[in-house]
């Protein structure tokens, strides 16, 4: 298990060493929520009616321009070769990069969701819901965002085309994701069956996913 | 000593030469059956069948709509089940089967799209609403154009026919999660939409519908035995002109040497 450990504070500290990545992450996730208001007209009941839903698409968007890099460097250089001819199965790998993936990107991406929802004048007690569906759903995000990082890792326009891959599969998040907040908004008493679905979509993705991503991974490194 | 015989059934069917001599013989047929049950379809579906009492003509839609949906969703299961049985069995001719299957299931996948458009424009009075049903064949449109875009972002075929097999069982797996999610979803806007499915379909409707039916698979059929005997044609012309520049270059380096 240490591997695990070692493997994850590796991904960790090159993410934290190099930093642009997130940085590109954050700025494109601004860029997205200040282009919206601009394009829809300034009227705030609309804004802050899809409020919810823009800061979760957009934080979908954000997390998928990193997502097509997860194994990319690690596959050119050789890396990806000595981990998977090393004790940790390649499944463990791919569960390792994708939680750090999770750690570097999808938290500071939540973490200033809630600034930007003051651009977007979120409503006050839709902060604490959005910021807890947001943590439930983007494991999910991260794990099967792995699958289509290992599918395009040897494809030159991988970036374009991991797009087209991975939002179908990001459907049910969202879905659920919003679900939750719009329950919990009007009160309604379906918050926690939505709310627990999308922490299963999370569960079963992290389960499921490395195996998927691993072995697609296992077909190039032959 | 069953199980023996029927392996080596299995085995003499999946190999590509016997394919070509079987689907050269088979291929005539499933194109006449096609044919011939397209014409008796779309003869009572326009004439055979009465118009509905609520929509009008445009319930001969339905003969179109119905069937292509119904393929949309029997085509992705074939390449589902073709790429379950070239992962594992390692079978070309599995692979053959799920690339020629997949533009033609977009296609049909297409063609339910636009047809329930054309058929909601009257009906609902929008070319396209969010009804968990629409979504989902969307989204199944866009697994498809996945499939397709992974295998020509691919240059080396064989990788790429592996990793394709690999996105379409993740895609199987995902569905159902999608349908229910986009289901679930409806169920938290007002229902706004008018929905198909009749308790009972009137027998003079069900008749020409099934008709259909059958000679659209009929049809897919004969396009996709013909769509991997070009497959198979395909990669037979590309290992000869493989070999035939091989043998030239060796050829061309031996007075050299």
């Amino acid at each position: 298990m240490s591997a695990f450990w070692q493997l994850l504070r590796r991904d960790l500290l090159i993410a934290w060493k190099e930093g642009g990545n997130i940085g590109v992450a954050l700025g494109f996730y601004l860029v997205v929520i200040v282009l919206l208001p601009l394009g829809l007209g300034p009227d705030l009941n609309l804004i802050t009616r899809i409020a919810p839903g823009t800061l979760w698409i957009a934080l979908l968007l954000s997390a998928l321009l990193s997502l097509g890099r997860l194994f990319e460097a690690d596959f050119e250089d050789g890396s990806l070769e000595v981990l998977a001819t090393g004790t940790l199965p390649l499944e463990a790998v791919v569960a390792a990069k994708a939680l750090a993936h999770w750690l570097s990107t999808a938290l500071p991406l939540i973490a200033v969701a809630p600034a930007l929802g003051l651009l977007l004048n979120l409503p006050p007690e839709a902060y604490g819901v959005l910021v807890a569906t947001m943590l439930a759903g983007t494991p999910a995000v991260s794990f099967l965002g792995a699958i289509g990082a290992a599918l395009t890792v040897r494809t030159r326009r991988g970036g374009l085309l991991i797009g087209l891959l991975l939002l179908p599969l990001f459907v049910p998040t969202l879905i659920f994701g919003i679900a939750s907040i719009g329950a919990a908004l009007t009160g309604t008493d379906s918050f926690w069956p939505s709310f627990l679905i999308l922490i299963a979509i999370s569960l079963a993705a992290m389960a499921l996913a490395p195996l998927a991503a691993a072995g697609a991974l296992r077909l190039q490194l032959q | 000593m069953l199980a023996m015989q029927t392996q080596t059934l299995t085995q003499r069917l999946a190999n590509p030469s016997n394919f070509m001599a079987l689907s050269a013989r088979l291929l005539p047929w499933c194109w006449g059956l096609a044919t011939a049950l397209l014409a008796v379809g779309l003869y009572l579906a326009f004439f055979g069948s009465p118009p509905d009492y609520q929509q009008g003509q445009t319930v001969k839609i339905m003969y179109i709509h119905v069937p292509a949906a119904w393929l949309s969703m029997l085509v992705y299961a074939l390449i589902a089940v073709s790429s379950f049985g070239f992962l594992v069995f390692r079978h070309p001719l599995a692979d053959v089967s799920a690339k020629a299957a997949a533009p033609t299931g977009a296609t049909f996948t297409f063609l339910a799209l636009a047809t329930g458009s054309l058929w909601g424009k009257p009906m609902w009075g929008a070319f396209w609403v969010w009804d968990p049903r629409l979504t989902s064949v969307l989204i199944l449109f866009i697994l498809y154009l996945g499939l397709i875009a992974l295998r020509s972002s691919i240059e080396d075929e064989a990788l790429a026919s592996k990793l394709t097999a690999v996105l379409s069982l993740v895609g199987i797996a995902i569905l159902p999660v999608i349908k229910f999610s986009v289901e679930w979803n409806s169920l938290h806007q007002p229902a706004s939409v008018m929905r198909l499915g009749a308790p009972t379909i009137h027998p003079s409707l069900l008749w020409p519908l099934l008709v259909m039916a059958l000679a659209m698979t009929m049809l897919f059929l004969a396009m996709q035995l013909k769509a991997m005997r070009n497959e198979i044609l395909r990669r037979r012309l590309k290992t000869l002109r493989r070999v035939a520049a091989e043998s030239a270059a060796g050829l061309s380096q031996q007075p050299a040497h």
